[in-house]
């Protein structure tokens, strides 16, 4: 098969490029640690939410500077994030559980790389750091019906001081 | 003699099957500049925002499915009788097809459509996706089987074409517009056998009440192993078209055929193992069947790379057989007021800019950043919104004077559209993009919260709304010319003009007899591909059923 010499050239930069993309996602994952939301968050029964460890969802301390947010995303609101804003204290890594109690929904802090499914019978397990006092929109991204617009919430990173205070 | 005049039946089914598609195109494009206006707020006098999503609903049914269906049918009917220069073996089999698909998009349509008729028991408010457990009307899910099944049949009226002519040409090359339909209908059986078992065996069943629960994630997997290679059933015939028709238009010849061919057997053979790409962010799935899924994606990337390259040497080409010289210089000798050829460049730029944002959201880890915010649908309106639209319109240019054996008529009209379609879509598309960057959703009525403020990456959110609301104006006034035009042409003429156009084909640079046969051998390529699916998609499937078909389970919930 005869192929063109520029032809030949591009295919090699194009495989190059290829590779070289490859290469940039796999570098992510083990040099900064970007991990991918996967099945480590088990599943679960979202017709019984209330028998499983999202009887009672919100932040649960579980050492020194880390703390578990368990979510549940129902039509059209997080529990917690939107009748009260989920608040964890600045220096402290967090880790998400999110599940979803109707209809598929998405979990996303806007402007952020946090951004998760939110699937009947499954749970999203995420960590993120907390570094600075900061005030994120919470957004369902995943369209979940008639209301969809209307869901969306709060995450409040309060100074480490001032959340001991609080106790939350 | 014009391809009516040779195949008067053919150009019937083509004419047809045209006619549905930029019909389905017209209305869905008008629900397409709804939602702009809607959701950026600038006029939110048509639909209430919880009927936007009924609209919503319409406009990816109409344009994602049946749009470009049908357009691919036409122009697929139009290739293969020509290139084979042979009519179908059976004009009431064809019919059949084309009824078939014709009756499931209206029914599906109805259906979604009833959602904005309250006394109607009718709705599918669940988008072109349709996630379980949001329940449609079965009549929705019917209709979408009853449409598949017509295209399934379609390609069956392609390959018994094909037979035919190979039981009279046993040692002839595959024409190459023969072999493109083909590689792109046996990418379609392979990939829509998952949408088909996830209907069929799960939501079909499930919204009759016959089956109490299925599995959400596992019914939204069966969808994106057809939801990527649907994507491919869009472009292919958009590739259809530049590599075959396009060199035409430039006024030269296609560069090299062996590469044409050797482009659409990688897509036949990576289009399917790529379907996790648009579940990076899902629960329930391993990590490292994501990075296969990504590192499939990114070799997908190399057909399309070797398609740009090929293309622009054949438009090249063209440019210095028109006398152009130097440089760049055989760019200003093209037929720029050629709106065949224009739509066509046009669309072939919008893909690059496509390719570009596609290859971000390929990129696993960046994706976070990008999932289901509005720089998704900004991206895949460069590739389905234009590359594969603006080239059908284009290929309607200059296909309907030979279906209808009418001259173009509103020529002028026809110079500006693509333009025009250029224009608006730049708005639009670029604003979307950074909205995305911004954290703005997709999918959704009103992107305006109380609790949440989008800060703008670059350029500030209001400039970004009114940019959107004005290129999806432009755009649909765009697609109004365009329907102008070709039904004008169709309708204004009694088929008996001498045309300016005609369906011969000259001889690629570098023809078939380059290549190695083995490029021909379809059953093996299927082999390949489906080797690669079962890699892809063997595991992760069986541990989704491994805890039971329906479990975790979900109940239907209307919306």
């Amino acid at each position: 098969m005869e192929i063109h010499r520029y032809e030949k050239l591009w295919t090699v930069a194009a495989l190059l490029l290829i590779v070289g993309l490859i290469a940039t996602v796999t570098y992510g994952a083990v040099g900064p640690g970007v991990t991918m939301v996967d099945d480590s968050g088990g599943t679960v029964d979202a017709q019984s939410l209330g028998d499983t460890e999202f009887s009672d969802p919100g932040v649960t301390q579980v050492d020194n500077n880390e703390y578990e947010v368990h979510v549940v995303a129902r039509q059209f609101l997080f529990q917690p994030g939107t009748a009260e804003p989920i608040r964890v204290p600045a220096n402290s890594e967090v880790t998400f559980y999110i599940t979803a109690a109707d209809v598929v929904h998405g979990f996303e802090l806007a402007g952020t790389n946090v951004n998760t499914m939110a699937i009947p019978g499954q749970v999203a397990e995420v960590t993120v750091r907390f570094d600075e006092p900061a005030q994120y929109g919470i957004v369902c991204h995943e369209y979940c019906g008639a209301g969809h617009h209307t869901m969306a919430g709060q995450l409040v990173v309060v100074p480490e001081d001032e959340y001991d205070t609080e106790g939350s | 003699m014009a391809y009516v005049d040779d195949f008067p039946t053919d150009a019937r089914i083509v004419r047809w099957n045209m006619a549905v598609a930029f019909l389905a195109l017209g209305v869905g494009g008008l629900f397409g500049m709804v939602q702009a206006l809607h959701r950026t707020g600038v006029f939110r006098g048509f639909v209430s925002s919880a009927d936007y999503y009924t609209v919503l609903t319409g406009h990816g049914v109409l344009l994602a499915l049946v749009f470009t269906t049908f357009a691919l049918a036409g122009l697929f009917t139009w290739g293969v009788t020509r290139s084979l220069d042979r009519s179908l073996p059976s004009p009431r089999f064809s019919m059949a097809w084309f009824s078939l698909m014709l009756v499931g998009a209206i029914t599906a349509a109805v259906t979604i459509l009833g959602g904005l008729v309250p006394s109607m028991p009718l709705s599918a408010d669940v988008l072109y996706t349709f996630y379980a457990p949001m329940k449609a009307h079965p009549l929705f899910y019917i209709g979408l089987t009853l449409f598949i099944v017509g295209s399934w049949l379609a390609g069956v009226d392609w390959f018994r074409t094909y037979w035919h002519w190979r039981g009279d040409n046993p040692d002839e090359r595959i024409p190459l517009q023969t072999f493109m339909v083909l590689t792109t209908m046996l990418m379609w059986y392979i990939s829509s056998a998952g949408v088909a078992v996830e209907v069929l065996f799960f939501l079909l069943p499930w919204s009759l009440g016959l089956i109490a629960e299925v599995d959400p994630l596992l019914t939204r997997t069966l969808f994106w192993y057809f939801g990527h290679p649907v994507v491919y059933f869009w472009l292919m015939p958009a590739y259809f078209i530049w590599y075959t028709v396009l060199p035409k238009l430039s006024g030269g010849r296609l560069f090299s055929d062996p590469l044409a061919r050797v482009v659409f057997v990688l897509f036949l053979l990576l289009s399917t193992p790529v379907g996790f790409h648009h579940q990076y962010v899902d629960p329930g799935i391993p990590e490292g069947f994501k990075f296969i899924a990504m590192t499939n994606t990114m070799f997908l990337l190399l057909p399309s790379l070797l398609t740009a390259f090929t293309v622009v040497a054949s438009i090249e080409h063209g440019g210095r057989q028109r006398g152009g010289e130097g440089r760049l210089g055989w760019l200003r000798t093209l037929p720029w007021d050629e709106p065949a050829f224009a739509g066509c460049v046009l669309a072939g730029l919008m893909f690059a800019a496509g390719g570009f944002s596609g290859m971000i959201n390929a990129g696993m880890n960046i994706n976070y950043l990008v999932h289901n915010t509005l720089w998704v649908p900004g991206h895949f309106h460069l590739t389905v919104g234009t590359a594969s639209a603006l080239t059908f319109m284009a290929a309607g240019y200059w296909l309907f004077p030979q279906i209808t054996g009418n001259r173009l008529r509103f020529r002028t009209l026809a110079t500006i559209q693509p333009y025009l379609w250029f224009i608006g879509m730049t708005f639009m598309s670029n604003a979307m993009h950074r909205a995305g960057l911004a954290g703005i959703p997709r999918r959704t009525a009103e992107p305006q919260y109380d609790s949440v403020t989008f800060q703008g990456v670059v350029g500030g959110v209001s400039e970004m709304r009114l940019q959107i609301a004005l290129g999806g104006t432009l755009l649909f006034v765009a697609l109004l010319l365009f329907l102008i035009v070709v039904f004008g042409t169709w309708l204004g003429g009694d088929g008996t003009d001498s045309l300016r156009v005609n369906s011969s084909i000259p001889a690629p640079l570098s023809g078939p007899e380059h290549s190695p046969k083995i490029l021909d051998n379809l059953k093996l390529w299927t082999a390949v591909a489906i080797v690669l699916i079962v890699l892809a998609y063997g595991l992760p499937l069986s541990a989704l059923v491994a805890d039971g078909l329906f479990a975790p389970g979900s109940p239907p919930i209307p919306v």
